[in-house]
């Protein structure tokens, strides 16, 4: 085998090994549109989106008890981690003594690694009897939005220490030269050249929250209704999902599949958006 | 630098691999159709080129591989008369699976497994797929409460008002004045078709607040950690961390089922793909025999 | 208009960094540390030695549910590396700049965000149905393989980037063709990054719980085969603590999954310091 004739052969297998990954998106998408688009088709696309009961057994699928059970653990969990998780990478990135951040990084790493079900464990064991001493039955949207919120944390924070980091030690020495407290410095110098880089880490933890499947099925009690408060169960389209696909079938199975399509879409639009504003973030800190 | 042999293994390992599922596919795609007891039809292609997939009965005794899958309620005896059926014959493999009713009968169908599992009766459809249901035994639904839960006992259409939300607070039971947390089974429960069939009938349907689990001991899990919940809950699955409500001043115990007194009884079944044959037809007689009824009756109903 | 001193601003501010600061590390030691001192009781030689007794009664220990997890990490990475390790080395030294190229970036990236349920879906339509793998360790880590994909091709291709570019030149100069210059340069000082993202794919298999409960099948028994059914450790605390009361166990168990995430994590760091302190002394 004469190593011009190896050379040839590897240039194509490296060429298939490369193609496979965008291979597998596409046969992700065209299983998951084939198998879901006769749902869309049989039960009308409106009726789908909008429909507010789900009884697979009288033939009846409408996800959008599901769509707000999704959005609003998300936006719950949100709402709870973006503060939190700023202040934290602003505390790791600029404020914290450089031992303290030694300490805390890894930990922040780490946390990142931790398999959801040990989150939704806890949420089980601690959070949903807490909860339930505060009204309801404890298995609701608030305590999906915390156990939500712990899993979202690491990355808001890793990403948004990174990014706050790496605006360039000029733009601060020149603000506090100024005379700007250290807290205008976060607040006009550092935070706004670190938008891009925060915006894509709320993104990603976005992301995190709306494919999260596990943690979601163990602490929100998967109740098929339109949740009133907080303190109301709900269910994710995730879970809906792992929940029922294992004994779908037919048009059942269909509607579980379609329900991945607007899942799929949800999380194609994050990432875009994610993408653009990871584009724009290093465009412009190359031409300053 | 790395010697160049040891880095010919990965690619080697990932082609045998390939080639295993290859031989797999083909294997598989060929003796689904006839459902013989090939419940892991690679198995030739994979660890044990020597052993054949399908039964054979020989001098000694039995040896193949059975899969079942389906109804949680059928787990837990489906696993204990499959431990004493591998006792028996040592050279069978029996692996047991939940999933619910739903998989059951739908795994069957597809040919994915040897027997399905069901715990409510096959509907007309179903059958015309050329599923044929063995009952193996008959199981009483209990309708569970925390075990601090002051109230012991219901009608059946006090039962029938709560899971469909016309009832509210345990105070309008004689209980504290505390709001009932439903807890319910998923659709594609065996246990809730058969609870929804002989107690909410045709018409009314389970509450769309019920928190809802996709398996008995989801269920049980928590209902055994809310004091204001109730469930209903197979027979097999009833211990101490749960209190089982009397049903029209009957308590739900396995002798007033067997005895015909407590109203909510419904059959435990094996499914199979056309007539059973071979291993699989030897496992289903295990379990109607005085073996396997023995193996039941501890948690449930046995057929005599 | 009222305007606060900055000073006093500077004051509230910094109190509300390190109040929130203190908060989240707070809320992030009490998931592991809760965890850890719950489990770490249970932990014992018979925990990880004993089989468990089964999905219903949370009894026993976690031998199988172990083997069961090495066994599908095991082959998910045979199909994994090799895979991964070819689609990077394209995109790193063969991919020229064209529409083909950015595809295959994209679908890269569009994957890396695509939830685990999704690729879960995915591999029970195909793996499960369609093939007729059913639920088993095949079904399983094909499904990993393709979750897994876009981290191993990220990491990957870093690490060969990293690879400065005078050693090319170096090799080419010599008259190698391209494959030589990518086995027998690349490959070998690009090991420990290679390896690294191994380890990190390793890792994230192990934490993986979604993907898995519609492709593994769950069964707690010991695997026999590509085609028996398994049980990871990560779903064996969800069904723990879902289907039993064994909390305790369900503890101790992630326990283990915690050890094992601290100890990859510790691997992935000491190696590519040691990468970067290799390819730095170097130059």
């Amino acid at each position: 085998m004469s190593r011009y004739f190896t050379d040839r052969l590897a240039r194509n297998v490296v060429f298939i090994c490369a193609t496979v990954s965008f291979v597998i998106l596409l046969a992700i998408a065209v299983f998951i549109f084939k198998e879901g688009l006769p749902a869309f088709k049989e039960i009308g696309f409106i009726n789908f989106i909008f429909g507010m009961v789900w009884r697979p057994g009288q033939e009846q699928y409408g996800i959008f008890t599901m769509i707000v059970g999704s959005i609003a653990v998300t936006a719950g969990s949100l709402i709870l981690a973006i503060p939190l998780g700023i202040a934290c990478a602003i505390l790791l990135a600029d404020v914290a003594p450089f031992k303290l951040r030694r300490f805390l990084r890894p930990l922040v790493e780490l946390l990142v690694g931790i398999p959801s079900v040990v989150y939704g464990l806890v949420g089980l064991v601690l959070l949903v009897p807490a909860v339930r001493e505060i009204g309801g039955n404890g298995f609701s949207i608030a305590t999906a939005s915390i156990v939500l919120m712990a899993m979202v944390l690491p990355t808001i924070i890793s990403i948004s220490e990174d990014s706050i980091r790496a605006v360039p030690m000029s733009y601060k020495e020149g603000a506090l030269a100024m005379g700007a407290t250290h807290w205008q410095t976060i607040w006009r110098v550092l935070l706004p050249a670190a938008r891009s880089g925060i915006g894509t880490s709320i993104v990603l933890g976005m992301g995190r929250a709306v494919g999260e499947t596990m943690a979601m099925i163990m602490v929100i009690g998967n109740a098929i209704i339109l949740p009133k408060t907080p303190l109301d169960p709900a269910r994710t389209l995730t879970g809906n999902i792992a929940v029922e696909i294992n004994y779908a079938s037919g048009l059942h199975e269909n509607a579980l599949f379609a329900t991945g399509i607007v899942l799929f879409i949800f999380i194609v639009i994050l990432n875009s958006i994610a993408v653009i504003l990871f584009k724009r973030g290093t465009h412009v800190q190359t031409v300053t | 630098m790395i010697k160049k042999s040891k880095w010919f293994a990965l690619p080697l390992a990932a082609l045998l691999v390939l080639v295993f599922v290859l031989a797999g596919c083909t294997t598989n795609a060929t003796s689904t159709p006839t459902t013989t007891a090939t419940a892991t039809p690679a198995s030739t292609a994979t660890s044990s080129p020597t052993k054949t997939a399908t039964a054979k009965a020989t001098a000694t005794g039995l040896s193949g591989n059975i899969t079942e899958a389906g109804s949680t309620t059928v787990q837990p005896v489906a696993e204990s008369i499959a431990a004493a059926f591998m006792a028996k014959y040592p050279e069978v493999k029996v692996v047991i699976q939940g999933g619910g009713s739903g998989v059951g009968v739908k795994s069957v169908a597809e040919g994915t497994v040897d027997i399905g599992a069901a715990s409510r009766e096959l509907t007309n459809d179903e059958k015309a797929l050329g599923i044929v249901d063995h009952v193996i035994a008959r199981d009483g639904i209990a309708i569970i409460a925390h075990s601090s839960q002051m109230v012991n006992g219901l009608t059946k259409s006090q039962v029938k008002d709560i899971f469909s939300g016309a009832i509210t607070n345990w105070s309008q039971l004689g209980g504290a004045n505390k709001t009932i947390h439903v807890v319910a089974r998923e659709e594609g429960s065996g246990t809730r078709a058969a609870f929804e069939e002989m107690v909410m009938g045709k018409d009314t349907v389970i509450t769309a607040t019920a928190i809802l689990q996709s398996s008995n001991g989801a269920l049980k899990t928590t209902v055994a950690g809310d004091p204001d919940a109730i469930g209903f809950l197979s027979f097999g699955y009833l211990d101490s961390s749960v209190k089982a409500l009397d049903i029209d001043g009957i308590a739900g115990t396995v002798a007033n089922a067997k005895n015909g007194t407590y109203p909510i009884v419904r059959p435990l079944l094996f499914l199979t793909k056309g007539e059973p044959e071979g291993l699989v037809k030897e496992f289903i007689n295990f379990c109607l025999g005085p073996e396997g009824q023995a193996i039941v009756a501890k948690d449930y109903i046995s057929l005599n | 208009m009222f305007r606060p001193l900055p000073k006093t601003t500077q004051r509230l501010a910094m109190f509300f960094i390190w109040g929130g600061g203190v908060i989240t590390v707070l809320i992030l030691m009490v998931v592991i540390g809760y965890v850890l001192v719950q489990g770490l009781p249970g932990l014992s030689l018979d925990f990880l030695t004993t089989p468990p007794q089964g999905g219903l009664s949370g009894e026993g220990g976690i031998s199988t549910i172990i083997v069961s997890t090495i066994y599908l990490v095991a082959v998910t990475v045979v199909i994994l590396v090799p895979i991964g390790f070819f689609a990077s080395v394209y995109l790193a030294e063969y991919a020229r700049d064209n529409r083909l190229t950015h595809l295959i970036r994209y679908g890269v990236e569009v994957l890396a965000g695509v939830p685990s349920i999704i690729f879960g879906l995915f591999g029970f339509a195909l793996f499960v149905t369609a093939l007729h793998f059913n639920f088993s360790i095949l079904s399983g880590a094909l499904t990993l393989v393709c979750l897994l994909l876009p981290t191993m091709i990220r990491t990957t291709e870093e690490a060969i980037r990293a690879v400065p570019y005078s050693y090319r030149e170096a090799v080419l100069a010599m008259g190698a063709t391209k494959w030589q210059l990518v086995w027998r340069m690349l490959l070998p000082v690009a090991l420990p990054g290679i390896v690294t993202a191994i380890i990190l794919c390793i890792g994230r298999a192990i934490e993986e719980t979604a993907c898995l409960y519609v492709t593994l099948g769950g069964s707690p028994a010991m695997p026999t085969s590509l085609l028996s059914g398994g049980r990871t450790l990560s779903l064996h605390v969800f069904y723990l603590a879902m289907e039993t009361r064994a909390f305790d166990k369900a503890m101790a168990t992630g326990a283990v999954l915690i050890i094992t995430i601290i100890v990859i994590n510790f691997l992935t760091n000491w190696l590519s310091s040691r990468f970067q302190a290799r390819l730095g002394g170097r130059k």
